[in-house]
């Protein structure tokens, strides 16, 4: 077993655990938990291909930012000081063969499908840079506008009460 | 070993899904959503690394930013749900049911 397939079968391993736990724990701030888990074992796998700028900005926006922000929703919404918050689940077993149908589905189209021709690859961050200020800088700018219009929006709903 | 990375990214989607399908509490279900787009962003480097270039990057960071817009929307949204209704178990938020 080489290197990689080794490495990429620890971080699947804890990848996949830590999303399980995500929706299974019963306490939602152990949900949370499990998501920071998770989160950093995809910046893992970005690692494995290659994708170390990614692998920064994931472990900065959603590891860092994201599970804060939740965080702080969960503390903003419990019901009663000092009162962990229980889920729980209704569903399960229709959830459940929706899930797994789905999979299902994505892992035979995944196996069937031939192999892509293989490509130069994607480089590395310089031309990650270069790629987002020349042919994509027309989205990159309208997703300046995009946080910023989430900002207000988020700003504004969340307002104190008068 | 493309396949391994699409298959992993398949996993993590369907246990999202699942999420989403059955967490009553909304905050939960925004996780469940979390985990789909982490899977989706995991598919597009997978893709950037074996054929499409710096293309599936970028792709994959607009993702990350419109997901954190997204989750800031959310959870104004949820909180100010819990402000007026003094609930967030989805089940008891059935104003728009038919």
């Amino acid at each position: 077993m080489t290197g990689e397939a080794a490495a990429f079968g620890a971080m699947a391993l804890v990848l996949v655990g830590s999303s399980l736990g995500v929706v299974l724990a019963r306490n939602l701030f152990h949900s949370v938990l499990w998501l920071a888990s998770a989160l950093v074992a995809t910046a893992g796998v970005f690692l494995l291909l290659h994708a170390e700028f990614l692998a920064a900005v994931q472990v900065l926006l959603y590891a860092g930012g994201v599970v804060t922000i939740v965080v702080f929703a969960i503390m903003l919404t419990e019901r009663l000081v000092g009162q962990t918050i229980r889920q729980m689940n209704r569903g399960l077993v229709g959830g459940g063969l929706v899930a797994g149908t789905v999979f299902l589905a994505v892992a035979l189209a995944v196996v069937r499908a031939p192999t892509p021709a293989a490509g130069p690859g994607p480089g590395d961050t310089a031309a990650l840079g270069r790629a987002l200020l020349t042919t994509w800088v027309l989205p990159f700018e309208v997703l300046g506008a995009l946080l910023v219009a989430a900002l207000l929006g988020a700003l504004y709903l969340a307002r104190e009460e008068p | 070993m493309l396949t391994a990375y699409l298959l992993l990214a398949g996993l993590v989607f369907a246990v999202g899904l699942f999420g989403v399908l059955t967490r009553r509490n909304a905050v939960g279900i925004l996780l469940g959503i979390e985990l789909m787009l982490n899977a989706v962003n995991i598919n597009l480097v997978a893709f950037a690394r074996y054929g499409a270039g710096v293309a599936g990057w970028i792709l994959a960071l607009f993702v990350i930013a419109v997901t954190v817009a997204e989750i800031a929307v959310g959870l104004a949204v949820v909180i100010v749900i819990f402000r007026v209704r003094r609930t967030i178990e989805a089940d008891h938020l059935t104003l728009l049911r038919g």
